[in-house]
């Protein structure tokens, strides 16, 4: 049954982001986006990462998601992607980058250090996310909050129209 | 339970598929969200691994990629939305110089 539930959730975030990369229109791509975000916060509880799963659709495909479909408005870009490629040639790079992500793949699975007995579940969800945050990473967490800050203030020094 | 490289793998595929996003797009937007999918998909993998060791470091450590992720889009889109203002015009091909 988790097997399943697990084949169905991979199916649909592969799907979605395969949509995403395939739509000529961005407004679709940030729709997939969405979806896409959505189904790894359902992995996250399936791997009961609760925590995890309620910030992934706050912040991820709540604010992030909502962000770039207003910025895709304020832009409105219509036609960006037609006329000749002038970098085609380049194109070709991709293909073998995805046979090296394919042997990436490849050794994920056969890799000795996800082999042999699962070890026990972890004691608890939220609550140990917590009390880890606010001890043992505790400077990190208020780097943070520097960090945000200084996202704020330089959006709106960037997007100021200057009179 | 699924075994946790099943959700390793997973996460390679989207990760690629971001990449490929990256690669094959003109649209600084659509490739800004290729970036979060990469990004997203190493989360995939953060919290798998946590859960194969049987520790709580790997959530911790997705919730500051949460939030590095949340500033790069504010910052990365603001950058993208003052461009637009200046060429009317938005494709990474064009955008080749530094000066406004």
């Amino acid at each position: 049954m988790s097997l399943f539930t697990f084949a169905v959730l991979a199916l649909l975030a592969v799907g979605s982001a395969a949509g995403m990369l395939l739509r000529r229109n961005p407004i679709h791509g940030a729709l997939f986006l969405a979806i896409n975000l959505s189904t790894v916060a359902a992995l996250f509880l399936t791997m009961r990462a609760e925590f995890l799963a309620a910030v992934q659709i706050i912040i991820y495909a709540g604010a992030i998601a909502v962000l770039f479909v207003f910025a895709i408005m304020v832009l409105i870009p219509g036609k960006e992607e037609t006329g000749p490629d002038p970098l085609r040639r380049q194109r070709w790079l991709a293909v073998p980058v995805v046979a090296v992500f394919l042997i990436l793949v490849a050794l994920v699975l056969r890799s000795a250090v996800l082999a042999g007995p699962p070890k026990p579940p972890l004691p608890g969800g939220t609550d140990a996310v917590g009390r880890v945050l606010f001890t043992d990473y505790l400077f990190p967490f208020e780097v943070t909050s520097v960090l945000l800050l200084a996202a704020i203030v330089g959006v709106m020094a960037l997007t100021k129209r200057r009179a | 339970m699924v075994p946790e490289s099943y959700y390793v793998a997973l996460s390679a595929v989207l990760f690629t598929m971001g990449v490929l996003g990256v690669l094959i797009r003109r649209n600084p937007l659509v490739i800004f969200m290729s970036i979060e999918l990469m990004l997203n998909a190493a989360n995939l993998a953060l919290v798998a691994f946590g859960q194969r060791h049987g520790t709580i470091e790997g959530q911790a450590l997705v919730f500051f990629v949460l939030c590095v992720a949340a500033a790069e889009v504010a910052v990365g889109l603001a950058i993208i939305v003052t461009i637009f203002r200046l060429r009317r015009r938005l494709s990474v091909d064009e955008l080749s110089t530094l000066r406004g």
